[in-house]
This record gives structure tokens, C-alpha cells and sequence, in this order.
């Protein structure tokens, strides 16, 4: 097999410590315990690594990435190799001494979570009361830092109708950029997926506020839009394809190629603790594995968009039809795409708000 | 969409950074959460965007060491920078 181009972006999950209990976080279902995190020393040498590669992007995420105090430590390490650095956070434990630490560390932007706009229905859904307050009093000062400031939904049955007002509060709070995104369904997800999926007319109604909002925002604010794959034709090329564009490291060193990757059986995963970034970005049998187009069945190894979306996600393909080799069910080609419609029929016939709340131990035995 | 006039200061838009990649051996624009990797042509022009020159500036510029029409330069500036604009990249 030729050598692959290298990786764009390095998602770095600093730890699965969270204050928040987001019951469709894209951790895993096995959270990783404070005792097996990677070290500071470990961390800044797969900075360095990464920078070899040609890693452009690092996005320190977790868990709460700021639960690690060493985070300036690693985003100085990240701006000294020009790794453009981003936060990914809840900012429920960002005050104004880490933050101007980070600024000093030379951190590039901030992604900042809210779980709605309404603080009740917030706090319910993140799991943690008085979160809403503190996510602002964040929001405040990555602005007073004059950092740029994403603010990020994540929206689903359960807040998807306040959309509107999720974009006049990034408007409010400065925010350059805003993400919109579905909730994906696997891991936490998957097992709520129920309580979350959006109706059909939750999400027309959605897409058609997204669009309207970009217009009237045009040159202000960007507005990018993750829709979900349940209501889709044809599947999202997960994280670019499969081995070609990110690298995803657990808080323990595993190295993914993406973050969900370890609901894959038969995949041994290797560990930075072990190898170099390169060897394993290059030749580890993992990323070789659904890499390209070579391990293709049909409908995808004749279809003209198979360099397109890479035959969708491996995780989803496991989760609902079985094997991670077959076709994304998102795809309408795909024998397995009316399980995606019995599940929205479900979904629409449940009742029930309750969640499943991502805890250490909480997670089903036996997963949906 | 109309040409923004020749008086606009282009600049990298907060957060954004523009730099030479030694792995690649190839210029890459970095924002927030995204990255594009410009063409010879945009190259150009980017290496021209520092929030001091006007676009009026960059075009002549440009027009001139390639020898090239000025209108033909100034709607592919216009083109690329009002591109990066939209999506955030770029403040015109």
C-alpha cells in the first residue's frame, strides 16, 4: 500500500473526566479512570510527533480538557511547532486565571458548549445544575481575552425547537462561528437514541432556521450545520475518510481513527506509549484496515462516490446492520437503510425524556 | 455579488493564520476548526493580505508582476478573498 498523506488534524481526548453527564457524549461507553492518563511528558512528545507528521490542527478535547491542569503546558507546546491550537469545552471549570494562561500559552480559538438556551432544560440535559451561569461568565471572558469563540449545540428532540435562540445567543455573546450539530448516533448516543432523535418536522423546521439565520448573518457569523444521518440519502465521509485525515488519541496514548473507533472489533489498537505517531499513522494494521477503497463490498466499491464518502462510518455500519465492512445505512443504497426509519418511527412513538446519563459505570451492559 | 471597491483592506480574519507547511512544502491557510490549502494563484494573493494593503494595492501588485490585465486580476482577488469571506477566513 502507498504511504498515506498525513494527517490534517490530531483530536487530543486529555482525559474522560467531565463535570457534565451529556447523555450523548462521543465518549466512549468504557470511560477511561484519572489513574491511566497519558502524562504531561507523554503528551508533549506526541505533540512533537504530530508536528513531524505534518499535523496541522490539534484539538485538545476530552472529557473537559481544562480537568488537566497541565493544559498550558501543552498548548505552548502546540503553538511552539505551529500546531494551530483549539479548546474544545464545556467552560464550567474555565475561570480568568486558566484563561489568560491559555492566552499566554498562545492558544488559537475556543469551541464552548451549551447544552440549550433555556438554563433549566440545560442543566438537565448536561447533568449538572448551575452549569449555565458559568458557561457564560466563560463565553465573557474568551471575549475580554479576544480570543475567537465558536459556541457549539449539540441539538436532538429534546432542545432542537429553541434552535432560534441558540443563534441570537452566539450572536450576543460575539461568537464568529457557530456549530450546529446533530447529535451522532453511536456510543451514548446510540443508547438514548430514543430520547433524542428529532421528528421530521423538528428537523426541516431546523435546517430551514439554519438557513435563514445564514443569510441573515452572512460576513458576521458562520454558521456550519452537522445534520443527522438518520433522515439522510447518502452518508457524511466520516472524518474524511478513514485513516486520511484525523488521528484520534484516547486519554490512555490509543492511537483511533476516530474516536468511536474501539466499538470495532478484531482492530488492535496501538498506543503512543509504545510507537512512534508516524508508524502507526503509516502502517499499524488498524488505520490500514478501511483505509482508501480496497476493503469495499457493494453497494460501494462500484458507486462514483465512493472517493466521496468513503462508504460512510465503520461505527454505524457495526452498530446497525453488524459488520464494519458493509455499507453507512445513511446510505440509501444500502440494504440496511430501513433500519434507520424504523428507528425514527420509535423514536416518534416514545414517550419518555429520560436519559441515560454518561457516567463511569452507567452504561448498559449489553449495548442497543 | 458586487466587488467590494478597490479602498478595501483585506485581512486574515480573528484567529486565522496563514503559514508555510515544511512537511507539505506547501503554504495552508489555518481558522477555526477548518483549513484550506490555497492554489498557486491564491497563494499570491494571500501572501498580500496583512491588513495594510488595500485590495487596489494588491491588485496593481499582482497585475504587474504577472502581466496581467488589472481587470482580470481584480475579479479573480475578488473572487478568492470574497470566497474566504463568507466563510470567515477572511474580513473585507
Amino acid at each position: 500500500m502507498s504511504v498515506p498523506e498525513p494527517p490534517m488534524g490530531l483530536l487530543a481526548e486529555l482525559t474522560h473526566r467531565c463535570p457534565l453527564q451529556c447523555p450523548y457524549c462521543s465518549n466512549p461507553l468504557e470511560l477511561e479512570r484519572a489513574a491511566g492518563e497519558l502524562d504531561t511528558a507523554a503528551w508533549l512528545r506526541v505533540l512533537d510527533e504530530a508536528a513531524d507528521l505534518g499535523v496541522l490542527q490539534v484539538h485538545f478535547s476530552g472529557g473537559e480538557p481544562t480537568a488537566r491542569r497541565d493544559l498550558p503546558d501543552l498548548v505552548r507546546r502546540a503553538a511552539e511547532r505551529k500546531l494551530y491550537s483549539n479548546l474544545i469545552t464545556s467552560g464550567v471549570l474555565l475561570d480568568e486565571r486558566l484563561l489568560a494562561d491559555l492566552v499566554e500559552a498562545g492558544l488559537d480559538h475556543v469551541q464552548l458548549s451549551f447544552q440549550d438556551v433555556e438554563t433549566a432544560n440545560a442543566e438537565r440535559i448536561g447533568g449538572m445544575v448551575g452549569a449555565q451561569a458559568k458557561k457564560r461568565t466563560a463565553a465573557a471572558l474568551i471575549q475580554r481575552a479576544g480570543l475567537p469563540l465558536t459556541l457549539n449545540f449539540v441539538i436532538h428532540r429534546q432542545n432542537v425547537d429553541h434552535l432560534p435562540a441558540m443563534i441570537a445567543l452566539g450572536a450576543e455573546l460575539g461568537a464568529a462561528r457557530i456549530e450546529v450539530a446533530h447529535v451522532q448516533y453511536y456510543g451514548w448516543g446510540l443508547v438514548n437514541r430514543d430520547r433524542l432523535l428529532p421528528s421530521r418536522d423538528q428537523l426541516d423546521a431546523a435546517t430551514a432556521e439554519v438557513e435563514a439565520a445564514r443569510a441573515r448573518f452572512k460576513g458576521r457569523m458562520v454558521i456550519d450545520y452537522v445534520t443527522p444521518d438518520y433522515y439522510a440519502e447518502r452518508p457524511k465521509a466520516c472524518m474524511g475518510g478513514w485513516g486520511r485525515r484525523f488521528i484520534n488519541i484516547t486519554p490512555t496514548g490509543k492511537v483511533l481513527p476516530c474516536h468511536a473507533a474501539e466499538t470495532l472489533p478484531g482492530l488492535n489498537f496501538p498506543s503512543v506509549r509504545d510507537e512512534n505517531l508516524a508508524a502507526i499513522w503509516r502502517s499499524a494494521p488498524a488505520f490500514e484496515r478501511y483505509r482508501g477503497t480496497e476493503w469495499m463490498a457493494e453497494p460501494c466499491r462500484s458507486c462514483d462516490r465512493r472517493e466521496v464518502d468513503w462508504g460512510g462510518c465503520r461505527c454505524q455500519a457495526l452498530a446497525l446492520t453488524g459488520d464494519a465492512a458493509n455499507a453507512d445505512p445513511a446510505c440509501a443504497l444500502s440494504p440496511h437503510h430501513r433500519t434507520m426509519q424504523a428507528a425514527i418511527a420509535a423514536a416518534d412513538r416514545s414517550p419518555s425524556s429520560d436519559f441515560v446519563y454518561r457516567r463511569i459505570g452507567a452504561a448498559p451492559t449489553a449495548q442497543a | 455579488m458586487s466587488a467590494p471597491p478597490d479602498e478595501t483592506v483585506p485581512a486574515l480574519g480573528r484567529g486565522v493564520k496563514f503559514r508555510f507547511d515544511e512537511v507539505r512544502q506547501s503554504w495552508v491557510l489555518l481558522a477555526p476548526e477548518r483549513l484550506f490549502m490555497p492554489d498557486e494563484q491564491a497563494v499570491e494573493i494571500l501572501k498580500l493580505v496583512d491588513g495594510v494593503r488595500s485590495l487596489g494595492v494588491i491588485i496593481d501588485d499582482l497585475a504587474g508582476r504577472f502581466n496581467a490585465p488589472r481587470d482580470l486580476v481584480a475579479r479573480d482577488v475578488a473572487t478568492m478573498l470574497g470566497g474566504l469571506a463568507d466563510k470567515g477566513a477572511i474580513s473585507l
